[in-house]
């Protein structure tokens, strides 16, 4: 009853009992489960000086590999993952529904499950004649697949948000089609791109379902960071384990940062 | 032209890329027919798989679901100091690997670690830990969009009205976020389903005790034994289709058209 007469001016929705039990169990659930492990991985690499384990050469190795097909990965996809989002919003066909729901594929599909549709296709026994398994191909194969739904599904709704009467004008004055793509429309969904290409890079960097089948980890060739995380764990030394996760840990803030500041800007540029 | 092209180029990369390993899978699981498929299915491992990987989800979906409410609630509605802290934690399970989620796990609750000694490790508490990690930001990031686009008008109104709290929100606030908390599920659903990097290394993969659908469809894989590995694999492809079937049912329709 008190909450309610002070709530008179309604400064917010909810009385403030409401909000408390929100943020306390909220705060309470995300440190329990989230934050109490990843501090407990901060403390083993803080515990043990296992920062030569970062510094060893297969990890390194690794490291390298990892950050380096992600890159890759996650510029294909700006380009590709943009035709497919403009494909589905600007084109008409039949069957287009069909296909928009296929885009969400690689996300419903569990990543072991990709890993063996992967090997069926492009390994030993390929119908087609391309055995890819173990070797670097099989690891961009695999990161291309996982990584497909991140800019379509960022790209897409802005495409559909965006007003063609700018394309229109643009058009009457006499630009042309690629004039108008690359001064009109890009500009408007160069943000969307970005974050797109940052959740894809992020997932890529962490990727281990996907990869551990097909990618053969070969060390120095085809072993990737979390595939070389397991082998630490699995020989004893989760120390060493640990060094190499954190940096994984620093990629993934860095790019969630770096997502935040994208979307903040893009609002500010509306308003 | 210039647009059957991009077509084309757009429509054949989804092909290679999505459809036919898709579709070879199928083609192996049943390749020697229908039957050996069905046995592999039915083996006492499999279905002890199947079992465990069900629990884990049925204890992490509705967590997290009440969990996304409250926590979407407290990000949109509450201007809490330092909570955006906590927003920004909210979404680290999507950007970090599964393995350093698990290895995380094995360091709080293994032999030397803060919380460790309470058989949580290698047993049913480890996976369904893990599988509440991983699939936790999806229900929070699909209810805050809807929840600030909604806004308190009617909260307000309803409050004025002499409202209680609770029924606020039971007769306000849920009926407006409850496409986005169903789609939220969904995506935690197929998300707790599928993991497998975190389980691996939480679990011990004992076969028969503490090996989940993903766990068994790799072993067997690694085992030579590929007809249940792909099995296995169709009983997973074929949830994640229904997941799709949902997923294009409940989006948002302004990101379709």
């Amino acid at each position: 009853m008190a909450a309610r007469a002070e709530a008179l001016p309604l400064p917010r929705s909810w009385p403030s009992g409401g909000a408390a039990l929100a943020v306390a169990f909220s705060t309470a659930y995300l440190s329990l489960i989230v934050l109490l492990p990843i501090a407990a991985l901060v403390w083993a690499t803080h515990a043990h000086a296992s920062w030569q384990a970062v510094s060893s050469p297969q990890a390194v190795a690794a490291l390298k590999l990892t950050v380096l097909v992600s890159l890759g990965v996650a510029v294909f996809q700006a380009i590709a993952g943009t035709a497919v989002a403009w494909t589905l919003v600007r084109d008409s066909f039949p069957g287009q529904s069909v296909v928009n729901a296929l885009i969400d594929l690689p996300f419903a599909l569990p990543t072991i499950v990709t890993s063996l549709t992967l090997l069926a296709l492009y390994g030993p026994r390929s119908p087609v004649g391309v055995d890819a398994a173990f070797t670097r191909w099989a690891i961009l194969l695999a990161l291309l697949f996982v990584t497909l739904p991140f800019v379509v599904r960022t790209v897409q709704p802005v495409l559909v948000e965006l007003d063609r009467e700018m394309e229109d004008a643009a058009a009457s004055l006499g630009a042309s089609t690629f004039a108008i793509f690359r001064r009109v429309v890009l500009p408007n969904i160069v943000p969307a791109i970005l974050s797109g290409v940052a959740l894809a890079f992020a997932r890529a960097v962490g990727e281990f379902g996907s990869v551990v089948l097909v990618s053969g980890n070969v060390p120095f060739r085809t072993e990737v960071a979390s595939v070389y995380i397991l082998g630490r764990i699995e020989s004893g030394d989760p120390a060493g384990a640990a060094a190499v996760s954190v940096v994984l840990l620093g990629i993934a803030l860095v790019v969630l940062l770096g997502i935040g500041a994208i979307r903040r800007r893009a609002t500010r540029h509306d308003g | 032209m210039g647009r059957y092209l991009l077509r084309c180029g757009a429509l054949g990369y989804l092909a290679v890329l999505l459809l036919a390993p898709v579709g070879l899978v199928f083609y192996r699981a049943f390749e020697h027919g229908f039957w050996p498929a069905w046995h592999a299915i039915a083996s006492p491992d499999a279905m002890h798989a199947l079992k465990l990987t069900l629990v884990a989800a049925a204890i992490a979906v509705p967590a997290n679901m009440v969990f996304g409410i409250l926590c979407a609630l407290a990000i949109v509605r509450y201007r809490v100091p330092g909570f955006r802290l906590v927003n920004a934690l909210v979404d680290l399970p999507l950007a970090l690997s599964p393995v350093v989620v698990g290895l995380s796990l094995l360091l709080l609750y293994g032999r030397n670690g803060w919380l460790g000694g309470h058989n949580v490790l290698f047993a049913t508490p480890a996976i369904v830990l893990a599988t509440i990690f991983v699939s936790l930001p999806f229900v929070v990031r699909e209810v805050v969009p809807v929840l600030r686009e909604i806004g308190t008008e009617q909260e307000q109104a309803a409050s004025t009205l002499g409202a209680s709290g609770f029924e606020i929100f039971r007769r306000i606030t849920l009926p407006s976020i409850r496409w986005a908390v169903a789609y939220g599920v969904v995506l935690t659903t197929a998300r707790a389903l599928g993991e497998y990097g975190a389980v691996r290394v939480v679990s011990g993969n004992i076969v028969g005790q503490t090996e989940t659908t993903t766990l068994f469809v790799a072993n067997r894989y690694q085992d030579f034994e590929t007809q249940a590995a792909y099995a296995a694999s169709i009983v997973l492809a074929l949830i994640a289709v229904v997941t799709l079937l949902l997923m294009n049912r409940l989006r948002p329709k302004e990101e379709t058209r």
